[in-house]
């Protein structure tokens, strides 16, 4: 349990002493988003319109950005060949390795987003329902994106090979999250979108870890 | 089946069934395309344009049949750590998106005369699109990783999570479309198909079998001889690395190197 913990610990504080940290991503999501409203035009309906999908597809290109980092600062500077060797199973580190990754990347975007919601002119119950999704669906991303970062670690250019792996496979956590957001907008009950972006959260945080160990390994044998 | 494990034995079987693969599908192509182009009667809604289906449809089958030998494969790669299967998986790739991109471009070419437009964000194309991306990141991690053995083993996990997260994919498309275009465009006229266009089909849905059946043979063939290449590289490699050090080593030692 407390190599888990240290884990955590570690990545976490790396996180956020080292370069910029948690805010790098969040500069980054609202950079593109007033690019986006810039390129959009500055109608109001249009750009509110617009908003619940447009966050959510900055969000996802937020997350990919910092995915390349999750292993690949371990990989050079040689930490990541001493996971294997601890008695905690791989999978449990590379879950608090994921974890830590989401509070420094996904957890500072929900926290942004009210302030592209200002930006797009997104009504007060839309944007309540779009921090809701991205609560709920954010985790999935990390999750995902983990095993394209353990895929992808020692490559050169590996950053432009992840998103070419990931950004497929996270069509289904944008469908469900932003659908939630559409749904409420619309009158109608956003709880079915809901519960299957926790269910893609839920199948991820049991699945992704194990297939993140199992890429890890092939790279560090 | 297990036999077919050793890359020998694969290589001598499938340069034996080749030629005959290549002939049964130049065959059933031609007879499918002369029953779907010539002999049967243009649909009476959509016209001649009907007769883009013949080609289309197997495309897309065969696209979706591909990537699941290519998820068997994998899993058997995982379990067994068969090179056959790495090999088989690397050569298929290539193959399920070509037919990918045949689906897409001959479904666009058909979509153009029946719904006035090359692409709409249904949902079967859509997820035929994400399949195609599916293929090319596979290819691409593939040809990132140097070392073979690794190569093949990240593929058959990206392989896998891409396999588990298809049908969710296309399922999660299936309700997004469904929520935003409540009428959907329907594919074919009606619930039940005319024989007449039936059997093309069918003959060519055969046909594009075995065309990816004589594709993925003979690519697989291909990796196999390249892999027993490279290996063969190697060993000569390390050999020469081995004479040229003992060499050194023994200069090392000899009277004009002493100094």
């Amino acid at each position: 349990m407390s190599a888990l913990v240290c884990v955590f610990r570690r990545d976490l504080l790396l996180a956020i002493r080292q370069g910029g940290g948690p805010s790098l991503g969040l500069g980054f999501f609202l950079i593109a988003g007033t690019l986006a409203a810039i390129g959009l035009g500055p109608e109001p309906n249009l750009l509110a319109r617009a908003a619940p999908g447009m966050i959510w597809v900055l969000a996802l290109l937020a997350c990919l950005l910092s995915l390349d980092r999750m292993f690949q600062a371990d990989f050079e500077d040689g930490s990541l060949d001493l996971l294997p060797s601890a008695s905690t199973a791989l999978p449990a580190l590379v879950l608090a390795k994921i974890l830590a990754h989401w509070l420094t990347t996904g957890l500072p975007l929900i926290l942004g987003t009210p302030v592209l919601a200002l930006l797009f002119n997104l009504p007060d119950d839309a944007l309540i329902m779009e921090l809701v999704s991205l609560t709920i669906g954010t985790p999935a991303l990390s999750l995902i994106g983990g095993i394209g970062a353990a895929l992808t670690v020692g490559i050169r250019r590996g950053g432009l090979l992840l998103s070419l792996l990931i950004l497929p496979l996270y069509v289904p956590i944008l469908i469900f999250g932003v659908g939630a957001v559409e749904a409420s907008a619309s009158g109608m009950d956003p709880f079915p979108h809901l519960a299957l972006l926790g269910a893609a959260s839920l199948v991820s945080l049991v699945l992704a870890p194990l297939a993140s160990a199992a890429a890890l390994r092939l790279h560090l044998s | 089946m297990f036999q077919l494990a050793n890359p020998r034995r694969f290589y001598d079987l499938a340069q034996r069934l080749e030629p005959w693969v290549w002939a049964i599908a130049a065959i059933l192509l031609s007879y499918g395309l002369y029953l779907g182009l010539i002999v049967s009667p243009p649909d009476y809604q959509q016209g001649e344009t009907v007769r883009i289906m013949f080609v289309h449809v197997p495309a897309a089958w065969i696209a979706m049949m591909a990537y699941s030998g290519m998820a068997v494969a994998s899993i058997s790669s995982l379990i067994w750590r068969h090179v056959v299967a790495d090999l088989f998986a690397k050569a298929s790739a290539p193959v399920g998106a070509g037919f990918t991109f045949l689906a897409l471009v001959t479904g666009s070419l058909w979509g153009r005369p029946m719904w006035g437009t090359y692409w709409v964000w249904d949902a079967r194309l859509t997820s035929v699109l994400i399949l195609f991306f599916l293929y090319l990141g596979y290819m691409a991690l593939w040809s990132a990783i140097e070392d073979q053995t690794k190569a093949a083993r990240a593929a058959a996990v990206l392989c896998l999570v891409g396999a588990i997260n298809l049908p969710i994919i296309k399922f999660s498309v299936d309700w997004w479309n469904t929520l935003h275009q409540p009428a959907s465009v329907a594919r074919l006229g009606g619930p039940s198909i005319h024989p007449a266009i039936l059997t093309p089909l069918l003959v060519m849905g055969i046909a594009y079998m075995v065309l990816y059946l004589a594709m993925v043979l003979q690519r697989t063939r291909i990796e196999i001889l390249e892999h027993r290449l490279a290996l063969a590289l190697a060993a000569d490699a390390s050999r020469a690395d081995r004479d040229t050090s003992t060499l050194s080593h023994r200069s090392a030692h000899s009277p004009e190197g002493a100094l």
